[in-house]
């Protein structure tokens, strides 16, 4: 069970991304670099948030150009795990691993704070029954303003394509959508930061658990050793 | 070959900085206004024949890259 974690120019959480799997989940990880074609045989890829591409044309629109994303489109399609945070899930959004997109917050304000959110039943790691009703994360982004047609949202549902929800929506998201995933279950997305949420001094412990639901959908050996 | 994209949030996608432009024309004294929606405009310049085929990977570049069909619409102009 290994991971890797992405480096695209502008990437900024690729080493909180790190330290939530190599010291708080104690699994071997790694970086691999947006030249690379290869993601050497890792099980989960992460994509860190940050500003890829300095955010130019839209979010993760460029990233997704980017070499590597070749491999972890051919990773995804054979049932790998894919696990983007905040600008990751703009760039899986704007690669189609993910439906939707993510525009700019409703207030027009980089929205910078912890936020509660609401668990719902999606799959056996995402679920009240295993991370509680609710948790709290941070969330640091100026777009997060989840966006999909009627229909897209109706298939999302119908789907339990949905991960968290906003207790109290902080950029204008539909549905309050804060995280989803592809209806196969091993691609995952979210706006907020559970690489921010682990450590004592982080504002919430609640990151881990996020962690260890993302890695329950292929491997729930390491939900269970992890909890 | 001078080719200007046109990129402009969709119709019913929600459009925060057009609303907030629209806010700040109204204090202006801008009057009677009905909507303000904010898009992009990119100018491309290429050494290419305007061909069927040409245009069937300008609309690839258009739906690909330079727009993104969830939230956006995209319209060319081709000037010689």
């Amino acid at each position: 069970m290994t991971i890797a974690v992405l480096q695209f120019p502008g990437s900024n959480c690729d080493q909180d991304a790190f330290h939530l799997f190599a010291s708080g989940l104690k699994l071997p990880t790694r970086y691999v670099w947006h030249k690379d074609r290869s993601l050497g045989g890792a099980d989960l890829v992460v994509v860190p948030g940050g500003f890829s591409y300095g955010d130019y044309l839209r979010c993760g629109a460029i990233a997704r150009f980017s070499p590597v994303m070749a491999a972890v489109r051919d990773h995804a399609e054979a049932g790998g795990l894919v696990f983007g945070i905040c600008n990751g899930f703009q760039i899986l959004c704007e690669a189609g691993l993910l439906p939707g997109a993510l525009i700019r917050n409703a207030s027009l304000e980089y929205r910078c704070q912890t936020c509660a959110l609401k668990v719902e039943a999606s799959t056996d790691g995402f679920s009240p029954r295993t991370l509680g009703a609710e948790i709290r994360l941070p969330i640091g982004h100026g777009e997060g303003n989840y966006r999909t047609d009627e229909a897209g949202l109706a298939r999302l549902e119908k789907s339990r394509q949905i991960l968290l929800r906003y207790a109290d929506n902080p950029n204008g998201s539909l549905s309050d959508i804060a995280g989803i995933r592809n209806e196969r279950g091993n691609v995952f997305g979210m706006m907020p930061h559970p690489d921010r949420a682990f450590e004592r001094f982080h504002p919430s412990q609640d990151g881990l658990a996020v962690a260890r639901a993302v890695l329950a959908a292929r491997f729930p050996e390491a939900l269970r050793a992890a909890s | 070959m001078k080719i200007n994209v046109f990129v402009t949030p969709k119709k019913n996608v929600l459009d925060p900085q057009g609303a907030a432009v629209g806010h700040a024309l109204e204090s202006l004294g801008f009057g009677s206004l009905k909507g303000t929606r904010v898009g992009k405009l990119i100018e491309l310049e290429v050494a290419a024949a305007d061909t069927p085929e040409f245009r069937a990977r300008l609309d690839r570049a258009c739906r690909d890259l330079l727009s993104n069909p969830v939230i956006e619409d995209f319209r060319y102009e081709v000037k010689e």
